[in-house]
C-alpha cells in the first residue's frame, strides 16, 4: 500500500497555504506552487491568544479561529472570504450556567461530515465538546458528553491536566458515517461515539498509562494527538503521553508502535501527521519525556521521525535541522502535511519557527523565524 | 451612567467613554452593554455569571466583584483588564 500510494505522487506541483496559530496572534505562510519560495502574512488578532485556526475544506473558504486574550475570556472568530474579514461567534462554546464549569479557552476545531456542511464540532480546556449546526456562528454543548455520568470519573477535576490545563482534542468524525466520532483527551483517554455524541465509551486498551496505579485502567490515560486516516477510516494512529500506538478497527486494542523508536530519543511526543494518500506512513516529533519533563527536543537535536509501514519501523528525518543547542519542541497542533503529489510536511515551533519539507521529510527549510510561540500549524 | 472601556474592549464599542441608563445592579450594567455591543458580555463575565479572573469593575471609584451590588445612583463604571501577565 505505502509504495503505489507514495507513487501515486507523481502530478503537478501545488502552492499550499499554512495557518500559524500563535500566543499572540494569527499568521499566514503561503508558497509557490514549487513550494520553494513563501511569503508571510498577518498578524491577524494580534495579541490574542490562538490556539487552532482551520479552513473548512467542505467549501473551501470558511475559516474557524479559537481565541482568547489574557483578559478576555475564550471565543471563535469566522471568516467566510478566506481570512479577509473576520466576525465573532454570536455564542462561543460555554457550559451550562449552573453547571458550575467554565471554558478557559477552545482548543480545538473539527469540520463536521461532509454530507453536514454547517456542522463543526470544538473541543475545550477543561474537557468540553461543543457543536455548532450554523457554521460556527452559535455553538452548544453536547450533552451526551458534557453531562455524562462518568464524564468526572473519566477526566479528573478541572483542575488537574496539563500545565496549560486539561483539554478535550483530536476531534474525529468517520468520513463514511457522520454519527461515528472519537476524541482524546488530555486526560481521560479516547472515546468513541456511535451515534452522534450522544453516547461514548472509552477506547484505551493496550494504551500505557503507567502514571496510575492499575496497570490497564480503561480510562484516564493521556493522548496527546490522535488521527484517523481518511483513506482507511479504520486505521488510527496516537502520539501519547507513554508513546506512539496504532489501532486496526474494528479491533479494540491499540498496538504499540513506539519500541522501535532509538532508545535514546524514545517515543514520547506530542504531535502526530499523517500522509494524505497512504495510510502506513506518518511523522512524529518526539521530545524529551524523561527525569523532570523538561519538554524539548532530545538533547537539544530537533528531529522529525517517519515511518513508512505503519510504525514497524522509523527514520529519523533532520537534514537541515539545527545539528545542537536547539532546545524548542512541537505542540500537539503544530505539525501538518499538504496534500501535494510530493508531500509537504510543516511544523511550528514553541519558539516562534516554521519549518517546511517538500519531499517527505528527507530535508528541512527554515520559512520564518521570529513569530509568537507557535500552537497550530494547519494547511489548508 | 458612564461607562469607561478599556482598550481591550474597544474592537466591540470603537469608542473609550460610553452613556447608559443607570441601571439597577451593575449585572444590568453590564447587560445594557451587551445589548448594545453583543458579545461584549461574555468576553468579561463566564457562563455562571462571575467576573472574569483579570477584569476589574470600580463603581463610582470604588472596587467591587459583585454584579448583584444594586447601582441605581452611580455616575461612573470603570471597566479594567488588569494583570494577565506577558
Amino acid at each position: 500500500m505505502a509504495a503505489s500510494a507514495r507513487k501515486a505522487a507523481v502530478g503537478t506541483p501545488r502552492a499550499t497555504t499554512l495557518l500559524i496559530a500563535t500566543r499572540k496572534g494569527l499568521w499566514t505562510l503561503a508558497s509557490d506552487p514549487p513550494r520553494r519560495k513563501w511569503k508571510l502574512t498577518g498578524p491577524d488578532f494580534l495579541g490574542h491568544i490562538v490556539h487552532h485556526a482551520i479552513k473548512d475544506p467542505r467549501d473551501g473558504k470558511t475559516l474557524l479561529a479559537a481565541a482568547r486574550t489574557g483578559h478576555l475570556g475564550p471565543t471563535v472568530f469566522r471568516s467566510t472570504d478566506r481570512g479577509r474579514t473576520w466576525k465573532e461567534a454570536a455564542k462561543p462554546p460555554a457550559f451550562k450556567e449552573g453547571s458550575g464549569r467554565t471554558v478557559d479557552h477552545t482548543f480545538w476545531l473539527t469540520p463536521g461530515h461532509a454530507t453536514q456542511p454547517n456542522v463543526w464540532w470544538a473541543g475545550t480546556s477543561p474537557q468540553g465538546l461543543f457543536r455548532s449546526a450554523d457554521g460556527g456562528v452559535n455553538w452548544t454543548g453536547v450533552d451526551g458528553f458534557n453531562d455524562h455520568p462518568q464524564r468526572k470519573a473519566w477526566c479528573g477535576g478541572d483542575q488537574d491536566g496539563t500545565p496549560d490545563g486539561p483539554k478535550l482534542h483530536s476531534i474525529v468524525v468517520d468520513p463514511r458515517d457522520a454519527r461515528h466520532m472519537y476524541i482524546s483527551m488530555s486526560s481521560g483517554g479516547t472515546f468513541e461515539s456511535h451515534d452522534g455524541g450522544a453516547d461514548w465509551k472509552p477506547l484505551n486498551k493496550g494504551v500505557r498509562a503507567d502514571f496510575l496505579p492499575q496497570p490497564d485502567p480503561e480510562f484516564g490515560h493521556d493522548p496527546h494527538c490522535m488521527r484517523l486516516h481518511p483513506n482507511d477510516p479504520d486505521r488510527l494512529y496516537q502520539q501519547n503521553h507513554t508513546g506512539i500506538f496504532r489501532l486496526d478497527r474494528p479491533a479494540d486494542r491499540w498496538t504499540d508502535i513506539g519500541a522501535t523508536m532509538p532508545k535514546s530519543v524514545g517515543s514520547i511526543g506530542f504531535p502526530m501527521t499523517l500522509h494524505p494518500r497512504d495510510p502506513d506512513t506518518l511523522w512524529v516529533f518526539p521530545m524529551d519525556g524523561s527525569d523532570v519533563w523538561p519538554r524539548i527536543s532530545p538533547a537539544g537535536r530537533p528531529a522529525a521521525y517517519r515511518s513508512v509501514n505503519g510504525g514497524k519501523t522509523w527514520q529519523r528525518q533532520a537534514t537541515g535541522l539545527p545539528k545542537a543547542q536547539a532546545w524548542w519542541t512541537v505542540k500537539r497542533q503544530a505539525m501538518t502535511a499538504d496534500n501535494a503529489p510530493t508531500v509537504g510536511v510543516y511544523f511550528g515551533t514553541t519558539s516562534g519557527e516554521v519549518w517546511g519539507s517538500r519531499d517527505e521529510g528527507r530535508s528541512w527549510k527554515c520559512l520564518a523565524q521570529h513569530l509568537p510561540h507557535i500552537y497550530a500549524v494547519e494547511s489548508v | 451612567m458612564i461607562v469607561r472601556i478599556p482598550t481591550v474592549l474597544r474592537s466591540y464599542t470603537g469608542i473609550d467613554v460610553v452613556e447608559i441608563e443607570s441601571a439597577a445592579t451593575l449585572a444590568a450594567a453590564v447587560d445594557a452593554l451587551d445589548a448594545r455591543f453583543p458579545g461584549l458580555r461574555f468576553r468579561i463575565i463566564d457562563e455562571q455569571r462571575a467576573v472574569r479572573p483579570h477584569i476589574k469593575f470600580f463603581v463610582d471609584g470604588a472596587l467591587t466583584r459583585d454584579l448583584a451590588a444594586p447601582i441605581p445612583t452611580a455616575r461612573e463604571l470603570m471597566i479594567v483588564g488588569a494583570l494577565s501577565g506577558g
